[in-house]
């Protein structure tokens, strides 16, 4: 039986003992000069949405790594979803760039900050972040907050901040980003289905 | 979208007009071609541009952007004129047999009711006649000269195939072109879809725009039905869904109202939103809207939300006035607003005339940006030379820029254009420090939590007491949270009609909204999404793709709002008897005992057709409206008014009357109206649009893309260019009374001057993909041209008809 490397690891995995391939013979030849395997089928693969337009098209996100902890992966290859009923496999010029764009340079890795007055960005920590826009919004919320409108009836809102969301983000960041804007008694804000 | 993606395949004609799928939606737009291939469907494409959409079309007619409401009212008049129309749909489906207020009236381009002062209406006079028992006066007769088809046939007469070509400058034969392949649709067994986009809403007519479409599908009788339907092809990929949560100021979560100043209480807030039947024997689903209400206070306050506190009421704030975000963007320029938050938006760029924009954001104490990329709006502040001048050094608010990560790098459900929410998986880490959106807010709420336990402050109840039930505190799980969106029962719950028969076991999460309660022994974050992750798991992941109907329903994947309802209104793809129009595309039937087929029914599943339950469920009237009421601000049909800036001196329907020049009623800030342009300084017609190859002002930054399409163009027609002496490649300037931009001049057999009234008219196309901060070579904003005022019903704002000047740069 003639195997190479790859087929013999699939027949272990199907549930045969190497050991007990041995014994009937079949031990694999050394590998000879082969096509390269395809890289994909060694990727990690997932299943998501391309965040473009309302198509909202299925893809197949490859990656290196198996997700574990320590073993940070990398996408290699983002490709339209064969099995998604809409896009049947298929991307647009726009889809088809994907990875370039989750890739770009020109990601936002830190926190960062431009002080009053500056002329350039500075990094911050997220403690320091959360820390100095909470107070912010705290000593906002507190000076403006109006708890009665001029007829005396409860409104208790606060309107000298404002908030737009994201029609990229998913229904559960908007869920929540909703519920803590009414919390604080938010009025102003508004999103991307707006225009 | 009414209808879905893979249902355009069903249908026998596809109508696109305010959109172009072949670039902007180029995978949805498949499913069209599937249609002409398979089906024989017939494509017409009526827009400003000969656009890839047009190149594949069987017909194509242009048109003069902002016209759009007469062309369609000449279908309209051409479809009752010819009684074009599926008879038994419009006397039994629709309101057109119900009688209106003896005083409505539109007189020389206003209705009656209209306060130029204001400029607002007051509705009294829209509104139906009642009879003795409160419920809605019909004529089923039609004769009436106050029922609604009669008030329709007076007021579209106006409308004739003259008309139309002079105030659209389409060409009087392809009107009529158009009228033919779109009657043809009438015929019960055939069905038109529509695909629009925001080529109809960006106008200062957008809701009325759509709202002539939606008047010409009930028409046809072609909702409900596969193939048909009114069909929204919506921008961003999970914009249905953020519009469902309900980002913004007017409402809650599921579409609920957000409390007025005027709702004092729960009780006086829920008796204005729950409406009674207007007729007999009609569902009046919206009388569930306390279960809805108090379900959702449930998820938010938990055991805090109780009957003795009406529910923490007064822990929602109320609105006193529009927040959308012209208006926010003008209390900013003004001064009355201290800080800003951008999550995954870029205003700078998006959000009409840029220098007011700019200018605004100076005037904050601080700005936060939460977004994956360098966004245009996080560096308003920075000199990016001519295309920015900023000085930094005047400007005093305090920038934050904080990473997030992308779709690739975060779990969680988007919901598509045609209403499919479906799980997505996480691949890999973000970049850097990147954090979710949720992971953001959740922390910045624990922090404010936090200072509000240890400081005290302005009313810390609703903040210190929101329920936060999740198992890590700064990032909850998305399954958590759609867990919440769809809802649980707090208590046991037994049957409404038998009491001793346990229906839902008290912690299980709800199969659906039926289950809802208004006692407060159910939770639920947003109704329409109830039963997306039920007892039986996360609906949302399901990859099922198997469609038994092969009409593309594919039931099992993912999950559809609401219940699963792949096409809605699909009562109305039958016949009073619960007969299919068409049985070869058989939405749903009447099957002797019960309603069934290839959906979930949009009806009461034992509701007799004999009842005279009627299809339009959401509606206290039970039928659809061609005639809207009170519930639109500018007008219960749709007339036509010219764009805000327009190369019109009057409205050609009303010349006289120069306060019907313009839609009456749109809002106009005080700063927005001295920089309107006139024809005069600026005589060209401006329409703004996609390109295939870029998304927004995102796509700048991935290389490909950048590659693909490097830098900003305008299209201009060949005989404006020979006027101008512009060649293809030349470096233009545009200008219009907000701004100019600099792009290369594309000189284009695609975009034709128009024959308006005898008055040539040149169309200048301007795609919205160029910005600073990406790959491409740094361009201007498109929005540094674009007017600040929008629909008078939405304040969508016009970016699809303004006015500018355009000369070699």
């Amino acid at each position: 039986m003639n195997m190479n490397r790859r087929q013999f690891f699939k027949v272990c995995s199907a549930g045969l003992g190497g050991s007990s391939i041995a014994l009937m013979g079949f031990s694999p030849t050394a590998a000879q000069a082969e096509v390269r395997a395809y890289k994909l089928a060694r990727a990690t693969e997932t299943r998501n949405n391309c965040p473009y337009c309302s198509v909202s098209c299925g893809v197949l996100i490859y990656s290196t790594g198996d997700k574990s902890k320590n073993a940070p992966g990398k996408i290699i290859h983002i490709e339209g979803d064969p099995d998604d009923p809409v896009n049947r496999g298929t991307l647009c010029p726009k889809g088809a760039g994907l990875m370039d764009m989750v890739n770009s340079p020109t990601r936002v890795k830190f926190p960062e900050v431009r002080e009053a007055g500056s002329n350039e960005w500075k990094r911050i920590s997220w403690h320091e972040a959360f820390e100095r826009i909470a107070k912010l919004m705290k000593a906002d919320r507190d000076a403006n907050f109006i708890a009665k409108n001029a007829a005396g009836v409860t409104v208790n809102r606060w309107n000298t901040f404002g908030f737009l969301a994201s029609s990229s983000a998913s229904n559960e960041s908007g869920y929540i980003t909703h519920k803590v804007l009414r919390s604080l008694g938010s009025v102003a804000f508004d999103t991307q289905a707006r225009i | 979208m009414t209808n879905h993606w893979v249902d355009i395949k069903n249908t026998d004609l596809v109508f696109v007009m305010g959109g172009n799928p072949a670039e902007a939606h180029p995978c949805g737009f498949k499913w069209v071609i599937e249609a002409k291939k398979h089906r024989k469907a017939k494509l017409i494409v009526v827009d400003p541009r000969f656009n890839r959409t047009a190149s594949v079309a069987d017909f194509y007619a242009p048109i003069r952007p902002g016209s759009d409401i007469a062309f369609l009212s000449g279908v309209i008049n051409y479809l009752l004129s010819n009684d074009k129309i599926n008879h038994e749909y419009v006397k039994h489906y629709t309101n057109a047999s119900f009688l209106i207020d003896e005083r409505f009236a539109l007189e020389d381009g206003l209705f009656s009711g209209y306060n130029a002062e204001k400029r607002t209406y007051d509705k009294e006079s829209w509104k139906y006649q009642f009879d003795q028992d409160g419920y809605a006066k019909v004529d089923e007769t039609l004769q009436d000269p106050n029922c609604v088809f009669q008030v329709m046939k007076k007021h579209y007469a106006r409308y004739t195939p003259d008309v139309v070509a002079k105030v659209t400058g389409t060409p009087k034969e392809a009107f009529l072109t158009v009228c033919e392949y779109i009657a043809e649709t009438a015929a019960p067994n055939k069905a038109m879809t529509n695909l629009y986009a925001l080529g109809w809403t960006e106008h200062s007519v957008g809701t009325q725009n759509i709202r002539s479409m939606a008047i010409i599908q009930q028409l046809l009788g072609n909702m409900g039905v596969a193939g048909g339907g009114i069909n929204a092809l919506r921008g961003h990929s999970n914009v249905q869904g953020i519009t469902d949560m309900c980002l913004y100021s007017d409402a809650l979560p599921g579409y609920l109202g957000a409390p007025l100043d005027s709702d004092v209480d729960r009780k006086s807030y829920l008796e204005k939103r729950t409406p009674k039947a207007m007729r007999p024997n009609q569902m009046n689903f919206p009388q569930n809207y306390p279960k809805w209400w108090t379900s959702l206070m449930k998820s938010w306050y938990g055991k805090e939300a109780t009957p003795e506190n009406d529910f923490c009421y007064d822990w929602l704030p109320k609105k006193d006035v529009s927040y959308d975000v012209l208006a926010m963007f003008d209390r900013m320029y003004q001064g009355k607003m201290t800080g800003f938050v951008c999550q995954g938006f870029n205003p700078l760029a998006s959000v009409a005339n840029k220098k007011k924009v700019g200018d605004a954001l100076a005037k904050l104490k601080y700005l936060v940006i939460m977004d994956p990329l360098v966004t245009e709006t996080s560096e308003f502040w920075k000199n990016h030379g001519e295309v920015n001048p900023a000085d930094p050094a005047s400007i005093q608010t305090e920038v934050f820029r904080l990473p997030v990560v992308f779709f690739a790098e975060e779990a969680g459900t988007c919901t598509n254009s045609g209403r499919v929410v479906r799980w997505h998986w996480k691949a890999v880490e973000g970049p850097g420090d990147s954090k979710s959106d949720t992971e953001i807010m959740a922390h910045l709420y624990q922090t404010l939590k936090a200072m509000y336990a240890k400081d005290g402050g302005a009313f810390p109840d609703p903040v210190l007491k929101l329920s936060w039930p999740y198992r890590i505190v700064d990032d909850p799980s998305p399954e958590e949270l759609l867990m919440e969106i769809s809802g649980k029962a707090l208590a046991d719950l037994y049957d409404p009609k038998d009491a001793t028969k346990l229906q839902v076991k008290g912690g299980d999460q709800l199969a659906s909204f039926g289950f809802l309660r208004d006692d407060g022994s159910t939770a639920c974050g947003n109704w329409i999404y109830s039963g997306s992750w039920s007892q039986a798991g996360n609906l949302t992941a399901r990859r099922d793709s198997s469609d038994p109907s092969g009409l593309g329903q594919t039931l099992n994947w993912g999950f559809a709002w609401p219940v699963n309802r792949r096409i809605i209104y699909n009562r109305a793809s039958c016949d009073l008897a619960g007969k299919p129009w068409d049985p070869s595309r058989t939405v749903i039937k009447w099957l002797g005992d019960k309603w069934g087929g290839n959906d979930v029914p949009d009806m009461r599943p034992d509701a007799k057709p004999e009842e005279g339950v009627m299809p339009f469920i959401m509606n206290p009237e039970g039928v659809a409206r061609l005639f809207a009421r009170d519930l639109v601000v500018d007008g219960p049909l749709p007339e036509h008014y010219e764009p805000f800036e327009s190369p019109l001196d009057t409205n050609p329907m009303h010349p006289k009357n120069a306060k019907a020049r313009s839609n009456p009623v749109s809002r106009i800030f005080k700063g927005d109206l001295e920089v309107f342009g006139t024809a005069k300084d600026f005589p060209y017609v401006a329409t703004t649009y996609r390109l295939t190859e870029h998304f927004h002002f995102w796509t700048q930054h991935s290389k490909i893309n950048a590659i693909l399409q490097p830098e900003h163009f305008v299209e201009i027609g060949e005989e404006l260019a020979k006027e101008k002496g512009i060649a293809a490649g030349d470096k233009v300037k545009v200008r219009s009374n907000r701004g100019y931009i600099k792009a290369v001049a594309v000189v284009t057999k695609r975009i034709k001057a128009l024959d308006i009234d005898g008055q040539k008219v040149h169309t200048i196309g301007i795609p919205l993909n160029s910005g600073f901060t990406g790959r491409t070579k740094p361009g201007f904003l498109t929005n540094t041209l674009t007017p600040a005022v929008g629909d008078a019903n939405t304040h969508t704002p016009e970016y699809k008809a303004f006015l500018v000047n355009i000369e070699k740069a």
